[in-house]
């Protein structure tokens, strides 16, 4: 393998690595807030086929992106609903979530399986930027939605972490009783943030058929939307190891292809494992306990229900 | 004279069936620390909960620093510069000190600049002489130290009446002492103090000023010189405690539970119970007293078999159960009614027939071939009903629906049919109504007349003064003296409690008699 070969397969890294980072964001967000959505994939289909149909009838990627992303943020607040108003149990919310939007899209998008379109994100080179050796071919001629989700890493973290915006999240995820004590609207940031990871989720989708596969197929993300969930605890919920992690399953995902193509031959089955054997490895080696307290980032109370007048 | 800082006038509150208070008056003043004494069900948490903004009185006026007010939420108490810190801290664990005491403050901005932050809560923590790590977690501290960032929560929120719900409950008594410290500290820069508490010994400690609570209503106010443990106990103590004063000793007969050399660590690996041994018979109870924290709960679970020990031995009768599980204590006749009821005595999701028979499950008349024999269980479920008094709507309704007071009758339903020889009681009536007080009381004393040996822990020196036949002193995990009932006295057993040996004690009584 060549120089320019490695570029190439980094860069495509990073392209499939971009729909696992969208949904992660969201979902580290969403999580942050104390609400666990495993409804990402069902998100992740219906902003995928909403988008792609905007994007056929209105020929505009603006609408098109919009119409995923307020898809996606009405999947959450369906979510948001049943788990903050009605307090049902977070896990079966969020399957009920996946195995609904699977349908629901499968449905809507019968009559645009195979229906091509020309309103597609091509790749923008950033002027300058894509000039830098290496770095610039590989980062910066992408398309528009890698750009934002980059933007979008360095805007979460500074939130969560430099804002008080940031605090009432955290605290929300941490300990609903004590910030609702402290005078924040702990149902208010919830739902914000709930409804956010649904919004991202969404625009993931989008990213798959209008930046990636460039069609829309029943069932387009296959699993992409879970290693999303999973990604956020591979990433100890930080929003820059969500982007190592994202490009590293990204990496993973392509490598069968590319080896097969300068012919070394693995069976691809065994690819399709790797990113999953790779989470259960964080999983068992990543929530260390040092001072014998878990310290792996995840929200103490993540995905248990706040009830003012619990007893 | 200094000025009033709270006027309450003629508060009344009710609850369904109960009066908690009545017409009750209250005034603080700046600089102060004021207690306000009673036992528990005396209508003092209810009475400071209004005055924080949580309930709102039915009747009565209050006046704050000379301005009549009004609150709807606790966060208008706070801007009238009120807070109250609850029994359970309202802190994030994940948090740092500086974190937590500007979360949802109004002037935290937008963009949070935690140098700024920081030195703004360092300025408000030294000026009340509390020490504190502004960026440790607060996972990472003490019991101590999360009080003390709840107080500075409330004093980077210009709080000037401080309100504490039993502050030194969780306490050691090194912790209580450096609490009180900070507290006339803050007394001294005019701060006004109460505590809400049922201890005297800390009362007749700290307090300038105390207004005591009996049955809702306020049954009198003492200062100075008059802060005394005669007169508090005479002002505290129910008419009907008094009038029906004395309970007949028990005859204590042979041996059941045997503790020698025992030690115990405690949470964070603390000494808790710190070379123990005392011997119970069949038929008294023997009662433990002591400040909250000397190691009250280790021992109790230590014998019960819940908490491993360090070294030491356990006997039931003639059995060496020191390192027998906990099973095969409950089947050597042992039965447990834990400190808290919803944690660990009770399964609040469970229904009462199950809960009954989470200590006897594996007895063969509990089971059919089938496995549970429900038809049965559905008997003895009726037969504690009626037996215990448990007022239950529906019996196949979660027992954490129950109030507290039927929650431990049915903890003691359950602990007390299998007829146990000894009995290890943790402060079974905490947070109870005079009425099912009254009835465990009743209930541990017909046991004892059984035959059985009771182990009575509580915090309630009337109540152990009263059923006891001997008590113990606890005072950091070691005996500090066991007393006969006949000689027993309220100082006496006080100045134990705070560390005096039974000798000084009487040197110290010799003394004062002349």
């Amino acid at each position: 393998m060549d120089m320019t070969m490695i570029i190439a397969m980094l860069g495509a890294m990073v392209a499939a690595g971009t729909t696992y980072l969208l949904a992660s964001l969201g979902e580290i967000v969403s999580e942050k807030a104390g609400i666990l959505n495993l409804g990402v994939e069902g998100m992740m289909l219906v902003g995928a086929v909403t988008g792609y149909i905007a994007a056929v009838q209105s020929h505009s990627l603006l609408v098109a992106a919009l119409v995923a992303m307020v898809a996606g943020g009405l999947m959450a607040a369906i979510h948001a609903v049943l788990c903050i108003t009605l307090k049902a149990n977070q896990v079966v919310s969020g399957l009920a979530l996946t195995i609904f939007g699977t349908g629901l899209s499968a449905f809507v998008g019968k009559d645009y399986v195979g229906v091509l379109t020309e309103t597609l994100f091509r790749n923008v080179a950033i002027p300058g930027l894509s000039q830098i050796p290496v770095i610039g071919p590989i980062l910066f001629n992408q398309t528009m939605l890698v750009y934002v989700s980059l933007l979008l890493v360095l805007a979460i973290w500074f939130v969560l972490e430099k804002t008080s915006l940031g605090l009432k999240i955290r605290s929300a995820g941490e300990n609903p009783a004590a910030t609702d004590a402290a005078g924040v609207n702990v149902f208010a940031i919830q739902y914000g943030c709930s409804i956010f990871g649904g919004v991202l989720a969404g625009l993931a989708g989008a990213f798959l058929t209008l930046a990636y596969n460039n069609i829309w197929m029943e069932n387009i993300s296959a699993g992409q939307g879970w290693i999303a969930v999973a990604l956020v605890i591979f990433a100890r919920w930080r929003p820059g190891r969500a982007l190592l992690g994202s490009y590293l399953f990204g990496l993973v995902g392509i490598l069968g292809l590319r080896l097969q193509a300068v012919g070394i031959s693995i069976p691809t089955q065994l690819f399709n494992m790797l990113p999953y054997l790779l989470t259960l490895l964080v999983m068992i080696f990543g929530t260390g306990r040092p001072g014998g307290r878990r310290n792996d980032g995840a929200p103490a109370a993540l995905s248990l229900p706040y009830d003012r007048e619990a007893r | 004279m200094p000025e009033p800082t709270v006027v309450l006038k003629g508060i009344t509150k009710a609850f369904p069936g109960v009066m908690a208070n009545e017409n009750v008056d209250f005034t603080a003043y700046k600089g102060e620390i004021h207690a306000l004494l009673g036992e528990n069900g005396a209508g003092k948490s209810t009475l400071m909960n209004i005055l924080a903004g949580l309930y709102r009185q039915d009747k009565g006026e209050m006046i704050i620093e000379g301005n009549r007010v009004e609150f709807h939420s606790p966060a208008d108490a706070i801007k009238a510069g009120i807070g109250m810190i609850h029994q359970h801290f309202k802190l994030v664990e994940n948090f740092t000190v500086a974190e937590n005491v500007a979360l949802g403050h109004e002037n935290t901005r937008f963009f949070v600049n935690k140098k700024n932050i920081a030195r703004d809560i360092t300025a408000v923590a030294e000026a009340n002489d509390i020490e504190l790590d502004m960026s440790a977690y607060v996972w990472q501290l003490s019991v101590g130290e999360q009080q003390r960032v709840e107080i500075l929560k409330m004093l980077y929120r210009n709080a000037r009446i401080l309100i504490l719900d039993e502050p030194t409950a969780v306490l050691t008594p090194q912790e209580s002492t450096r609490l009180f410290d900070t507290l006339r500290e803050m007394a001294k820069n005019g701060c006004t103090i109460i505590i809400i508490t049922h201890k005297l010994v800390e009362v007749c400690d700290v307090a300038h000023r105390v207004t005591v609570m009996r049955q809702g209503k306020l049954s009198g106010i003492a200062q100075g010189e008059e802060i005394s443990y005669q007169s508090l106990t005479g002002m505290m103590m129910s008419e009907n405690i008094r009038l029906d004063g004395k309970v007949p000793a028990g005859k204590a007969a042979a041996a059941v539970l045997e503790v020698k050399d025992l030690f115990v660590r405690g949470f964070k690996g603390v000494q808790a119970v710190d070379g123990l041994s005392f011997t119970l018979h069949s038929g008294e109870i023997l009662g433990v007293a002591g400040v909250a924290g000397n190691g009250q709960r280790e021992l109790a679970e230590a014998v019960s078999g819940i908490r491993g020990i360090q070294s030491g031995q356990v006997l039931l009768g003639d059995a060496d159960v020191t390192c027998a599980s906990v099973r095969a204590r409950i089947d050597k006749g042992l039965a447990f009614v834990p400190e808290d009821r919803m944690d660990t005595g009770l399964v609040g999701n469970m229904n009462l027939a199950d809960n009954l028979l989470l200590r006897s499950y594996w007895n063969a008349e509990n089971n059919t071939v089938t496995g549970i024999h429900y038809a049965r269980m559905a008997e003895k479920v009726d037969q504690a009903i009626e037996q215990y008094e448990i007022a239950v709507g529906n019996k196949k309704a979660p027992v954490r629906l129950m109030s507290g007071g039927n929650l431990q009758k049915v903890v003691l339903a359950r602990e007390l049919a299998l007829s146990p020889s000894v009995i290890v009681a943790a402060y079974p009536v905490r947070g109870l109504d005079i009425g099912a007080t009254e009835l465990i009381y009743t209930l541990l004393l017909r046991e004892r007349d059984r035959g059985a040996g009771v182990l009575l822990l509580s915090e309630d020196l009337d109540a152990l003064l009263k059923y006891s036949d001997r008590i113990l002193v606890l005072y950091r995990g070691r005996v500090m003296g066991i007393v006969d009932k006949a000689q027993a006295r309220i100082g006496t057993i006080g100045m134990m409690m705070m560390g005096t040996t039974p000798e000084e004690v009487a040197k110290i009584e010799a003394v004062s008699h002349f």
